[in-house]
């Protein structure tokens, strides 16, 4: 199984693992985690860091009645208790394409899904999340790409399957392709296609006239 | 935590509303003994497995009045925080037996709960994270399965490393995990270009990095 070669690097882990990073982006940084061991080590730090400041903070004034109150609730009942993990098969016959956590959100299933053509060859499903960025799951057929664009936010795009090529290089599964407002790039995708996640925080601005038409149609 | 050394000048001078005094005086705040880490573990280990409520109400005396500054800091106000704090206690109980110190210190686990529970609370959306037992995760490579991010000694290196952090690198790190605002945000907001954001947290997490990693 290979590892990625393209990382969210680390200040959109910090963000992350510090708990800055809005759902949508989460979602998508959990998913490479899920995929790229290193990054998970990197997080896993990251959180060490989290736990060393917490120690360090000054700490505040607490009235006494809360730890009496926290006391008297200890005995409470969970408000849900927590649905034990679903078991699954030791060996499975086949490893969901999709990994937790952006299975929980939309399933395993492709065909299962309401895709709505973008433009010939570009497929997305929408991804319902908590905040306001915009999560999709995109569905590229081999050479197609979305017209140039440039960012006023910023970009995330994690390989599913499949690949794609832009200006950065080429990008396969588990690789997460960051672009901002620096960027103006063109990724097209490779000849066996492109399955991946894509997240846009900021209004995604299509440039040249193929653009503007569009624009209604894919305006994140 | 008694003795609190004077607020010193804010030395990366990128604001100066009282909340950067206090960042200034957290830095001169001592921090825990050595042993503490290990005493919080064992006060977190006695709740898991003994249901030890003498050990949790320690627990909560170190950890409570921590928690409030990190939720004030997230926006909440003094008695929302203490609400904030209850519930967030509450599941270091409930969660208690699931604590694994080989995974991380107590600090870290309790830090991470916390993270969790305000961002449901404060911001009402989920947090997404890896499922450990997922089949299509990737493993972790053979000879890093056993590594331990957190052991009592890398503990001391990283308390000491933040500590030595250059001011304007600690100031963009602790409103990083403090403030509920991606670096983007941080950027923007104190007029610090994007990039440089980037490269003082980027250097700041070499440096803690590089406590946590030359172990041996």
């Amino acid at each position: 199984m290979t590892v990625p070669s393209h990382h969210p690097g680390d200040t959109l882990l910090i963000d992350y693992a510090g708990g800055a990073l809005g759902e949508a982006a989460s979602l998508i940084v959990a998913t490479h985690l899920a995929l790229c061991p290193c990054c998970r080590l990197n997080v896993a730090e990251m959180e060490a860091v989290g736990g060393a400041l917490l120690d360090e903070i000054e700490p505040d004034e607490i009235d006494p009645s809360c730890l009496d109150a926290v006391l008297a609730r200890l005995d409470e009942h969970p408000p849900m208790p927590r649905a034990a993990r679903p078991v699954r098969p030791a060996k499975p016959v086949e490893t969901p394409l999709l990994p937790e956590p952006l299975r929980r959100y939309i399933g395993d299933d492709l065909n299962a899904l309401r895709w709505k053509t973008l433009m010939p060859g570009m497929a997305c499903v929408d991804i319902p999340t908590g905040d306001s960025a915009r999560a999709r799951l995109m569905r590229l057929r081999g050479g197609v790409g979305p017209p140039h664009h440039t960012h006023d936010g910023l970009e995330l795009t994690l390989v599913l399957d499949g690949g794609f090529t832009d200006e950065l290089g080429q990008f396969a599964r588990g690789d997460l392709a960051v672009g901002d407002d620096s960027v103006r790039h063109r990724p097209v995708a490779d000849p066996e296609g492109c399955l991946c996640l894509a997240v846009v925080d900021g209004r995604l601005n299509l440039t040249g006239a193929l653009g503007r038409f569009l624009n209604p149609f894919i305006r994140f | 935590m008694s003795g609190l050394v004077s607020a010193g000048p804010v030395s990366s001078g990128l604001v100066s509303c009282g909340r950067f005094a206090f960042n200034a005086r957290m830095q001169n705040t001592g921090s825990p003994a050595a042993g503490s880490a290990q005493a919080l573990e064992a006060l977190l280990l006695a709740v898991g497995r003994e249901r030890d409520r003498a050990a949790f109400a320690a627990l909560f005396g170190h950890f409570a009045p921590r928690l409030k500054t990190y939720l004030r800091r997230q926006g909440c106000d003094a008695g929302g925080a203490e609400e904030l704090v209850q519930e967030v206690m509450l599941l270091v109980w409930r969660r208690a037996e699931t604590y694994d110190p080989t995974q991380a210190s107590a600090s870290t686990w309790v830090f991470t709960i916390a993270r969790n529970k305000r961002i449901d609370v404060l911001r009402r959306e989920q947090r997404p994270e890896i499922d450990p037992d997922d089949p299509a995760l990737v493993p972790d490579p053979v000879e890093t399965a056993d590594h331990k991010v957190e052991t009592q000694e890398t503990n001391g290196r990283l308390r000491a490393a933040l500590k030595e952090l250059p001011p304007e690198q600690a100031e963009l790190l602790r409103m990083a995990y403090f403030e509920d605002k991606p670096h983007s945000v941080i950027s923007a907001e104190q007029g610090i270009p994007l990039g440089t954001v980037k490269s003082r947290l980027r250097l700041a997490m070499e440096r803690l990095r590089k406590a946590l990693r030359d172990a041996v």
